[in-house]
């Protein structure tokens, strides 16, 4: 790993005037995706802003319908929360099946939704409950803020403080793992919510996260997995690499998909 | 450098290290604990798995300078006198061949006890094996882990 310089942020404000000041700073969550990529030399910040121990981007809080979800709120609290797991149990139970134990006790939403792995497991579910994600400086709806591989509408030096959503009637998050990495091959979440059905797909898309909306329309129509058999799932503009091609990535978005909606509570 | 202080196994210690210095490089180069372990340089194999702050967590993937404050423990600082009941049970379940990924599987275990007692969850053979999925072992095809940690388990609910 290449020298750096640490910095533990004590508030929000403090972490964006340190990051401010860096000179090619970065902001350091959980690390779980940043010291693997600094420790292959894919990555040489020249400052590091711990934000983890920022009392107020902790937490989740269920008020009414909404709930919000601190950046720095780890997967396992995220997996563990009993509020949560009564509003929006799909949230929680695909929390509990990112990478493993250890990673989901330091990793954190903020931090993979900010990172935006193509593979990665929350923006599927951020995407489908149209969430907005707040920062130091303005809300950014989810439909705006997932733009591409690894790429954000967030501008440099920009904090996610929290995200939030709508808990919708119904959802569910079906994954295909990766059998050797854990991350998604494809996982697709869906749900019934206030706007109509929604079904958004990672880990396929060769621009990351999207909606697939012919399965939408056909959910609107007929809210169950048989609904989906008629919806052609082509392959154009998905992944393609050593351990799925395209075709097969279009037929497991289908199956998952079929699976996710069969698993609907 | 950044000066760090911390409870390693019980004992404060405290240094001025590197910004960089991971916590493993920590616990192995300075303080010359060397049963946390590394097996890999992408997250992935669980050797180095130590406990901060109680929780489960890999020190390769976590700096030195985080862990600042916080109360660790290493494979070195789980038994209270004879053998830890995990260790037991990995010693009389032939838990292990190599050895290399057995401190990580150890900590990864009793963490994942800890847990499913907490919650009073039932911890299942299905169970033990998805929490494995963070720690690779090349030797025992995991068949015996998974009857040590059954086995380590009830022997930590009876202890
Ligand atoms: C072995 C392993 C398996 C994994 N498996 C999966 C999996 O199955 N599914 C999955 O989805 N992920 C998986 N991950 C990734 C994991 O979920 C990471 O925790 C997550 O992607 C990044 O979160 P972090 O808190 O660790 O962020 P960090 O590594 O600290 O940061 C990642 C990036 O986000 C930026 N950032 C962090 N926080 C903020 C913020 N609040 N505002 C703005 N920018 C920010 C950082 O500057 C950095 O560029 C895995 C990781 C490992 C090591
Ligand atoms: S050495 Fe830490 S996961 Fe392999
Ligand atoms: S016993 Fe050799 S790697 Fe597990």
């Amino acid at each position: 790993m290449y020298e750096t310089k640490y910095h533990k942020a004590s508030s929000v404000a403090d972490a964006v005037s340190l990051i401010g000041e860096s000179d090619d700073g970065k902001l350091l969550s959980g690390g779980q995706t940043l010291l693997p990529t600094m420790k292959a030399r894919l990555a040489a910040p020249s400052d590091l802003v711990d934000i983890s121990g920022i009392a107020n981007m902790h937490g989740i809080k269920v008020s009414g319908s909404t709930v919000t979800i601190g950046a720095a709120t780890t997967h396992a609290e995220v997996a563990r929360n009993a509020d949560l797991q009564a509003a929006c149990g799909s949230v929680a139970c695909l929390a509990a099946g990112i990478g493993d134990a250890a990673v989901r006790h330091l990793g954190t939403i903020g931090g993979s939704v900010a990172n935006n792995d193509p593979a990665a497991d929350y923006p599927a579910a951020l995407l489908a409950l149209g969430a907005t994600i707040t920062t130091n400086t303005r809300e950014i709806a989810a439909g705006d803020f997932f733009v591409g591989l690894f790429e954000t509408a967030l501008s440099d030096d920009e904090v996610i403080v929290s995200v939030s959503f709508d808990a919708p009637s119904k959802a569910a998050y079906a994954k295909f793992p990766n059998p050797a990495s854990r991350y998604a091959m494809v996982g697709v979440f869906a749900a019934q919510t206030a706007n109509g059905a929604r079904v958004a797909v990672t880990g396929a898309g060769s621009d990351g996260v999207y909606r697939q909306s012919d399965m939408e329309a056909a959910l609107d129509s007929d809210w169950a997995a048989s609904a989906l058999a008629g919806v052609q799932v082509g392959s154009e503009g998905l992944l393609s690499d050593m351990h799925a091609d395209a075709v097969y990535r279009a037929n497991l978005v289908k199956v998952m998909a079929g699976r996710a909606v069969a698993g609907c509570a | 450098m950044t000066e760090i202080s911390m409870t390693v196994n019980g004992k404060a210690v405290k240094a001025d290290v590197p910004d960089n210095t991971l916590l493993v490089e920590y616990i192995r180069e300075h303080l010359r604990l060397t049963g946390t372990h590394v097996g890999c340089d992408t997250s992935q194999c669980g050797a180095c798995v130590v406990h901060v702050d109680g929780k489960a967590m890999k020190s390769c993937t976590m700096l030195a300078a985080s862990a600042d404050g916080a109360d660790v423990t290493t494979i070195e600082g789980i038994a209270d006198g004879g053998l830890h009941p995990m260790q037991t049970a990995f010693k009389e379940n032939h838990g292990l061949q190599c050895g290399f990924c057995t401190p990580g599987m150890i900590m990864t275990a009793t963490d994942m006890v800890k847990r499913y007692q907490a919650d009073g969850k039932e911890l299942t053979e299905d169970a033990i094996r998805h929490e494995l999925e963070g720690n690779i072992c090349r030797c025992t095809g995991y068949h015996n882990i998974v009857k040590a940690i059954t086995d380590g388990a009830s022997k930590m609910t009876n202890a």
